[in-house]
């Protein structure tokens, strides 16, 4: 099939950027988007002008490196999958399809499609961690943690952090990432030491970057490829009123 | 840190000042309404409520003051988190969608705004009562225009004449149907997000409370129109 792609091209972060159309054409239904990229980035350098900048990695969903907002969703709106994860088959012939970077001012622009996420790794290093020597691997049983706890921090552990919440939400808050990494560590014994501490400061740091706060509209939980629910919003909110 | 500073410093502190400050606000809409239905209940009830609430000067004041301090830290919070979250994002989306949010959860400050002005203006209407702004004239029922002149035979000031009056403008009881429709659609989403704000929407189904909020909004819609709709139905005249 062929496609028409309206791309937010933006040569570095201080020049304008502007919607530029490029055709993809002879595109597979088994293609991932991020392949029909490539394509058409091909085509582009054979022709000498300058491919479209975009992120990735891993290309399986796990690594949170991709991005892309596909005709105003985060991700392309297929439920729990990232842009790496989504084909062709979704869309169809001639259809025109516009591709944006995430926008907010927390993420500034680097390059076309490309932003600086580099905010939600200071988040991070403002307490997203536990501070305890790790020594060997302690034995499976060694430390009993209820089966409810354990699953609930498996779902918030899930975050890969690729900024899709702050992208989809109408006020850029970042506070599904937040809630996600204050959870996971908070629900279990070797990260509930640091808990206040770590909460206070985490969302100290994300109100210093710029990001917007949280309306409850739903848009993260919903575009998440890792489905993390609105409840660790709740749940944060709860351990930053008891620190 | 101390308590007010993580109140008022940060957003999720600001977030908690709305949602206790509407959660009260919501209780008083809730009186307010119980108390405006008895106008079903004939005259002499209503007219001998609104006369106990008027007996009781400094309680009233310090309702009256009260209501006006959480209006003013949800309105100030308020608008102190929709400046954080326009400015957070500085360039808009070519291609805007919103998966997953209601209309009503994207425009709680217009909503809101628009609740407000309805506010100034039903106070001006029937609390001070400004003869100008009920939109009705002097007339041989209203004389002077002024609705606080209005007694019934006990002496008592007749609240049951004055919304029946006050209502018979089909401009003036549409304004206020206008009004509830968004109070409703701002509570709807409203109620059940402060449950996020204070931290205990995990304890319930978050699908149940998003229509437990739309049940209690209705019901404010319902409960508040029907006096308006009663009167410009003949009821009253």
């Amino acid at each position: 099939m062929n496609l028409t792609l309206k791309v937010w091209r933006q040569k570095s972060a201080n020049s304008p950027g502007r919607f530029q159309d490029h055709t993809a054409r002879n595109v597979m239904p088994d293609m991932s988007f991020l392949e029909m990229l490539d394509v058409v980035n091909e085509e582009l350098a054979e022709r000498g002008e300058e491919p479209i900048a975009f992120d990735s990695d891993c290309r399986e969903g796990i690594c949170g490196a991709c991005s892309l907002v596909i005709n105003g969703i985060p991700h392309g709106g297929n439920a729990g999958t990232a842009t790496c994860q989504l084909h062709m088959r979704h869309f169809h012939d001639g259809q025109t399809i516009t591709i944006e970077p995430w926008r907010a001012r927390a993420f500034p622009p680097v390059k076309d499609l490309v932003v600086d996420r580099s905010a939600f790794d200071r988040i991070i290093q403002s307490g997203g961690f536990v501070s305890v020597n790790t020594g060997g691997t302690p034995d499976a049983n060694a430390l009993p943690i209820p089966k409810v706890d354990q699953e609930l921090a498996m779902d918030a552990a899930a975050c890969i952090g690729c900024g899709a919440c702050v992208a989809a939400c109408k006020n850029a808050s970042a506070m599904l990432f937040v809630a996600a990494k204050v959870q996971h560590l908070a629900l279990l014994p070797q990260g509930k030491v640091e808990a206040n501490r770590r909460v206070l400061s985490m969302v100290e740091a994300m109100d210093a970057e710029g990001f917007g706060a949280c309306s409850v509209t739903g848009s993260c939980e919903a575009v998440c490829p890792k489905q993390i629910s609105l409840d660790f919003i709740s749940r944060m909110n709860r351990d930053y009123l008891k620190a | 840190m101390n308590v007010i500073q993580k109140l008022f410093r940060s957003s999720l502190g600001k977030k908690t000042i709305m949602a206790i400050t509407g959660i009260l606000l919501f209780g008083f809409v809730i009186v307010h309404m119980l108390g405006n239905l008895q106008i079903f209940l004939g005259a002499d009830v209503i007219n001998t409520y609104a006369a106990f609430l008027k007996s009781k000067p400094a309680l009233l004041w310090v309702a009256r003051i009260g209501l006006l301090v959480l209006v003013g830290l949800h309105i100030g919070s308020a608008v102190q988190l929709s400046r954080q979250n326009r400015a957070a994002r500085p360039i808009p989306y070519g291609d805007a969608k919103h998966p997953g949010a209601s209309y009503a959860s994207r425009t709680m400050l217009m909503s809101g705004l628009i609740v407000l002005a309805f506010i100034i203006y039903h106070l001006l209407h029937f609390t001070v009562a400004v003869p100008g702004v009920n939109l009705l004239g002097a007339s041989a029922q209203l004389p002077n225009g002024d609705f606080l002149q209005l007694k019934d035979a006990t002496g008592h000031q007749d609240v049951f004449r004055m919304l029946v009056l006050g209502f018979s403008n089909v401009w003036v009881s549409g304004f206020y149907i206008v009004g509830m429709a968004l109070l409703c659609m701002h509570l709807s989403h409203g109620i059940s997000s402060l449950f996020q704000s204070l931290g205990i929407r995990q304890h319930f189904c978050g699908q149940c409370l998003d229509r437990l909020a739309m049940l209690l909004a209705a019901i404010i819609f319902i409960g508040n129109s029907s006096i308006p709709i009663a009167i410009l139905l003949g009821y009253g005249r």
